[in-house]
């Protein structure tokens, strides 16, 4: 993609797509990014509607609650500051001050964050700084603290550092395409002296492309499964044909590749994606490498659905989708063959298909530059996601033993826990916020440092909920956020689950607890509302079906007739882990 | 690649950064004739001229050029 076909995309927006809202505030020009940025977002199906700052002036728009910046009222507030500036800032320190340049410069950044998050709930994107050497001491500025180098690298680390405890801001790591591409197509001097501006034509629509990962992500579009084929895709050879001896992993051959990608393909799965596998094999032929082969890093275990068998490719997918019961957008496939890729894209429009390169050496290069699974939370529970699916497959099982569905439900011996937003779960809690899209009456998107506020916020109540049973943990599934009213009525402003633990009665649980949480606050009425999305159709008749009351858009319910809904889950004392 | 076959495959470059099929540049063509032709545009027109003759303009270039009959003398000295 070349930033004239970006230009001419972000010239003729489409006003049926969804808006979002972003300001941009930089030291430099800032225009084409801006270009770049509605381009690329027009490619990813929303519009960006952007509030572009002038030209150094980001001090100005963040310290005045009258400025241009707040009344745009944006979701998001990127921040471009470049290295370029902060170099000739940098040489007209004394010496004895230039040691201490990265520390002091951190601290006017992380003073922009406070004051943004003092001020509104807009996200911060930070993108972090290009670096270079700029040949005063060659090597050696590396070990001299009072070298531009040295305190630039420094700052990069200072701003992860940083960032790890201001919890309303996300950095763009624009550094790690200027290494990946290098500097002579991330930079052109002659635009930087002639237009201020720090990136090349050529770099921005990359640039522009790792920003709307992250505002993807912000909006709810993360990839949560990786489907996988086998043969040539995660070993060498055909193991139909060439046996389990005769496949290319570990020592053997070119098996190093395939190992490395493994590998990688093992960390998505540490940090919550789910694997699976769709390959055109006998069953038991395709299990024997990971059931038998030593040198394999997967195992059974670390898939959370296995298909073999010699169906086209895309019904099988639409067979794992369907049991994971996640988006198909959220899905990845991965296949050396052309045809199967082809065959998948056809037919299934919405997921990823990225064309692997011939030579499985290069499977990482590209995936890794295609920078898929762009995230903007993450949770200690993420590791455990495949064991859940799992678990998910044995009560598929044991529901077939039970003659009714209740007497299953029942059987299952659910306990469920409601307790108030707590630290601990910030992370896990905005999470589901960002990643819950059917089962969600209104969707909106939090960020950890947002989830913080609320909880501080004695306007709401808050409600988290987790969900166990016999044969596992579901972990943290429900989140809810009630508005007090001034007349001391509940105004539902989250409420969302996720679908894993749909039908099991965790919706009547969660209505008749904030129905208790009502009668607490002394309220008399509560209210809810529906916001409809392309995703969320199944809750359209959610609150009349939980005996709540329709008026024009919104639903309402008396506290003192409402009737209790049935469910089989008890409700057991909140036990901070 | 005459002189004449530089401005086709300048009109080419031009055509395509205005979006506008109707431009014809000449020796004379400067920013005051072409509506969208600001000092953003410069720096896009400036850096597909460079694409498309696979050379590259000096800083001093791009900030003297006055018309394109310039730009097209600078294209034939790189050639």
């Amino acid at each position: 993609m070349d930033f004239n076909t970006l230009k001419k995309r972000a010239s003729k927006t489409d006003p049926d797509l969804p808006k979002y809202k972003l300001a941009i505030l930089g030291d430099c020009a800032t225009q084409h990014i801006a270009t770049a940025l509605r381009g690329t977002a027009d490619l990813h199906g929303f519009t960006l509607d952007i509030f572009d700052s002038d030209y150094n002036q980001i001090f100005e728009q963040i310290i005045d609650d009258q400025s241009e910046l707040y009344q745009f009222s944006p979701q998001s507030i990127l921040l471009i500051l470049c290295a370029e500036k902060l170099e000739a800032s940098f040489m007209c320190l004394p010496e004895r001050e230039r040691v201490s340049f990265a520390d002091n410069t951190i601290k006017t950044i992380q003073q922009y964050w406070s004051v943004i998050s003092a001020k509104t709930s807009a996200s911060v994107l930070q993108f972090n700084f290009a670096y270079y050497n700029d040949g005063v001491t060659g090597s050696f500025t590396l070990r001299e603290p009072a070298s531009f180098a040295y305190q630039l690298q420094k700052l990069n680390y200072l701003l992860s550092e940083a960032a790890v405890k201001h919890k309303n801001v996300l950095l763009v790591d624009v550094n790690g395409i200027q290494s990946l591409y290098g500097r002579n197509v991330f930079r052109d001097s002659k635009l930087y002296y002639l237009a201020k501006m720090p990136f090349s034509l050529e770099a921005l629509p990359i640039i522009a492309q790792r920003t709307v990962d992250v505002l993807e992500a912000l909006r709810g579009h993360e990839k949560k499964c990786v489907v996988l084929d086998l043969d040539n895709t995660l070993w060498g050879g055909a193991i139909g044909d060439d046996g389990i001896e005769g496949i290319q992993v570990g020592e053997l051959g070119t098996g190093h590749a395939f190992t490395d990608f493994q590998l990688w393909l093992r960390e998505l799965k540490k940090r919550g994606i789910l694997l699976a596998v769709c390959s055109k094999n006998n069953e038991d032929t395709a299990r024997e490498p990971f059931e038998k082969h030593p040198d394999m890093v997967l195992r059974m275990d670390d898939f959370a659905m296995f298909i073999a068998n010699w169906e086209d490719k895309a019904s099988n997918i639409i067979r794992i989708q369907q049991t994971l019961n996640i988006g198909m957008d959220s899905m990845v496939f991965l296949d050396d063959n052309p045809f199967e890729r082809e065959q998948v894209r056809s037919a299934i429009r919405e997921i990823s298909v990225p064309d692997l390169p011939e030579d499985p050496a290069l499977y990482l290069d590209i995936l890794q530059s295609l920078n898929l699974f762009e995230t903007v939370s993450y949770s200690s529970a993420d590791n455990q996601r495949t064991e859940q699916y799992q678990q998910e497959a044995q009560r598929a099982v044991m529901k077939a033993t039970y003659s009714s569905y209740d007497e299953y439900l029942e059987s299952l011996d659910m306990h469920a826990v409601s307790a108030p937003f707590d630290k601990f779960y910030f992370p896990r809690i905005a999470q589901l916020t960002q990643r819950s899209n059917q089962f969600n009456l209104r969707t909106v998107r939090y960020t950890e440092g947002q989830i913080q506020e609320i909880a501080d916020d004695t306007t709401h109540i808050t409600r988290y909920y987790s969900l166990r049973d016999k044969i596992g943990d579901y972990g943290l599934i429900g989140v809810v956020i009630l508005d007090k009213l001034p007349d001391n009525n509940l105004f539902i402003s989250e409420l969302l689950m996720s679908c894993r633990v749909l039908k099991r009665g965790m919706e009547e649980f969660i209505i008749n607890n904030i129905i208790k949480m009502a009668e607490e606050n002394g309220s008399s009425r509560v209210f809810a509302e529906y916001i409809e999305t392309p995703k969320n159709g199944m809750v359209a008749e959610f609150y009349q079906r939980m005996g709540f009351a329709k008026v024009g858009t919104k639903f309402y319910a008396d506290i003192s007739t409402f009737k209790t809904c049935k469910t089989s889950i008890k409700e057991e004392n909140y036990d901070h882990k | 690649m005459t002189i004449n076959d530089v401005y086709l495959a300048l009109d080419e470059v031009f055509q395509d950064e205005f979006d506008d099929k109707s431009i014809h540049v000449t020796e004379t063509t400067t920013a005051n004739d072409i509506e969208d032709w600001d000092s953003l545009e410069h720096i896009n027109l400036v850096v597909a001229v460079e694409k498309r003759f696979n050379m590259k303009f000096t800083m001093g270039e791009v900030a003297g050029m006055k018309n394109v009959g310039e730009m097209v003398s600078i294209i034939m000295k790189r050639m």
